[in-house]
């Protein structure tokens, strides 16, 4: 456990407080899909906030990030209205994709969130074409791209990394590693060191860091980020996590021993991070209480999301296409 | 007028897009160099190695990088040599380019231009000869347009390029060479229009590409027998224009549809149905569809040929739908 001496105790809370935001959200969506509200497949982040938290707290808000289809917390923690999102997971009107996308697809693209992606890597060459767009036009800007361990077993990673560094693009690469591709340990599918032995093998330098640890990850994404703006070109960081739900929010996840999960959820990093601001003498209590705020607000932006409306039918034609666009006449 | 070449009226119209809109950029391999039939050539000396941009041998990186750099305010033109190695880059067209707009309740616009050489190239053989804009016609969300004469490819690519939708752009690489008439100045096709290439009242033959111009030779050939064919030529397979073509055949009363590409499952099976559809008692006839059996494209001539529409089975097709119908 990371135990720094002079931590930053407000800055840290605060991000606690993200991270506790992230899990309630994430828990609200759970019971509303066993409710039958959330429809389709959401895929929790439970036990990997600390990567979203620590990475996005060192990004501004014009940088742009990519996300996988486990990209709730990546939404939330880059700005996202908390709201909008839980209304786009009900399908509602006023959803951040007017309910067009659902939990694959969350996007909002005026905090710079590019969107979710249902195709693991698929994120990874648009991320270097954004970066790529943004030096063509002289921007200071960069690109966070966030996927999975599985990904790196895909095309687009190596092609996508390729790119960042023969076009040395502002890309930060992020291999938010829980282990498993799906229902299955990656590891057993992965030649090789994985994601930073490959990075390194293109040119791209690797940091791997705890994903588990909020300080650790923060430290690591604010080194990176600053010599990605600074113009040294693309870095990937590789954060070990573990998803302590199953795949899907219906997926028991029986493939996985009980111990091994308890282990892990005894390194959640909400616990490690609490342990760590209450040994820097934060009180329990007040941490106690972000907890219970997070609940509370999550739970009633699920209950204001179920309360609004569906979107107008008229809309599912809408945005398809300017040229030929299906409103205008049906083909 | 001037005469040009198709090969240089598309050239023209990424030099006059470039030079109007500096967010217009292209990117693929090898296109210093002027491309894979120098369809650049030239380009990167006029505009720089940014904005014509040489990539590696990655398609999918291509088309996805594209799809990144036009959500950031850039309308790229991406260069795929081949609609055959497109379809490496098939995720990043299909599920990404064509439904980011709609699936991110339409925070922003995908403008990019793919351009997908298609067609039977002079024994290039199965996996650099195929026609396969039906595919992409089926995909909400794209754009699809297939040039056959050199003022179109000016036309039609420019406005390709000021779309603000994905637009496959389809040139037939047995075209680069042809040459015709092409407009000085601005010149701007609209997309979705098609063009009545011949007028005629005895049957409507809708085609596009390089297929225009067998219709037009099977045409002058049927001309001389007496028979007036309406030759109309698509230009854009999505949106087709409908009206152009149910107006036509409500005068006619007969329609062939003719294409390179196969014919099971080509687009003339959408026209085909649609007229059949709409039009049921307007036709004196039954309509008909030509295009290639359903083979790969073979590497020597004599079984190419096989899977070529000739103006020979055009001209077959016309009189077989014109005879007077017996009854069996």
């Amino acid at each position: 456990m990371t135990q720094a001496a002079n931590i930053d105790t407000e800055r840290l809370t605060g991000l606690l407080q993200l991270m506790q935001r992230i899990r309630a959200f994430e828990q609200a969506a759970i019971a509303a899909q066993k409710e039958g509200l959330v429809l389709g497949a959401i895929h929790p982040s439970i036990g990997q906030e600390a990567v979203a938290a620590g990475i996005c707290t060192n990004l501004e808000q014009a940088d742009l990030m990519l996300s996988t289809h486990r990209g709730h917390g990546h939404t939330l923690a880059k700005g996202a209205d908390p709201l909008a999102m839980m209304r786009e997971l009900f399908g509602r009107a006023g959803g951040t994709c007017g309910g067009k996308g659902g939990s694959m697809h969350i996007a909002d693209f005026g905090v710079g969130m590019l969107g979710a992606n249902g195709v693991v890597g698929a994120n990874i060459p648009i991320a270097t074409g954004a970066a790529h767009g943004l030096k063509l036009q002289g921007s200071r800007q960069i690109v966070t791209c966030i996927f999975g361990d599985g990904a790196v077993n895909r095309g687009p990673f190596l092609e996508g990394l390729n790119w960042a560094r023969v076009f040395d693009l502002p890309v930060l690469f992020v291999c938010e590693d829980n282990g498993f591709s799906a229902t299955t340990r990656t590891a057993t599918m992965t030649g090789g060191a994985g994601a930073g032995a490959r990075a390194q093998s293109i040119g791209i330098p690797a940091i791997e860091v705890d994903g588990n640890d909020l300080m650790a990850v923060d430290t690591a994404a604010r080194a990176a980020i600053n010599d990605i703006r600074a113009g040294m070109g693309p870095t990937l960081l590789h954060a070990k996590t573990y998803r302590i739900t199953g795949h899907t929010a219906v997926d028991p996840a029986t493939y996985r021993p009980a111990e091994e999960v308890e282990a892990q959820q005894a390194n959640c990093p909400i616990a490690r991070l609490q342990s760590a601001l209450t040994l820097a003498g934060v009180e329990a209590a007040r941490l106690a209480a972000l907890h219970t705020e997070a609940l509370h607000e999550m739970t009633d932006i699920a209950a204001q999301a179920q309360a609004t409306d569906w979107p107008d039918p008229a809309l599912a034609y809408a945005d398809v296409q300017d040229v030929g666009n299906p409103a205008e006449r049906a083909f | 007028m001037a005469r040009d070449t198709y090969l240089n009226a598309g050239r023209r119209a990424v030099i006059e897009e470039m030079q109007r809109d500096d967010a217009v950029w292209a990117l693929g391999e090898d296109l210093g160099r002027g491309g894979v039939f120098g369809q650049y050539k030239g380009l990167q000396d006029m505009f720089g190695p940014a904005r014509i941009a040489d990539t590696p041998i990655s398609e999918a990186c291509i088309m996805g990088a594209a799809v990144g750099a036009a959500m950031t305010g850039t309308r790229p033109i991406v260069e795929m040599r081949f609609s055959d190695f497109a379809l490496c880059a098939v995720d990043e067209l299909v599920n990404q380019a064509a439904k980011a707009r709609f699936m991110f309740g339409g925070q922003m616009r995908v403008p990019m231009v793919v351009r997908e050489p298609i067609g039977m190239w002079r024994s290039s053989a199965a996996q650099h000869s195929q026609s396969l804009e039906a595919w992409y016609a089926h995909i909400p969300g794209l754009v699809v347009v297939a040039p056959s004469t050199p003022a179109d490819n000016l036309g039609l690519l420019k406005s390709a390029i000021r779309c603000d939708d994905p637009v496959v752009y389809m040139e037939h690489k047995n075209l680069w060479a042809l040459e015709g008439d092409v407009p000085e100045g601005e010149h701007l096709v609209e997309l979705g229009r098609a063009e009545v290439a011949r007028e005629g009242d005895a049957i409507t033959i809708v085609t596009w590409s390089a297929m225009r111009h067998a219709c037009l030779r099977a045409a002058d050939v049927l001309a001389t027998k007496g028979t007036e064919v309406e030759v109309i030529d698509l230009r854009t397979l999505w949106p087709w224009d409908r009206d152009a073509v149910f107006a036509s055949v409500r005068r006619t009363g007969r329609l062939l549809v003719v294409h390179e590409a196969v014919s099971v499952g080509g687009f003339g099976a959408e026209i085909a149905a649609s007229v059949a559809e709409a039009l049921h008692h307007h036709l004196k006839a039954p309509v008909r569809r030509l295009g290639a059996p359903r083979i790969p494209i073979a590497y020597a001539p004599a079984l190419e040929d096989r899977a070529r529409v000739s103006d020979d089975a055009i001209i077959n097709a016309v009189q077989g739908l014109i005879a007077p119908r017996t009854v069996a």
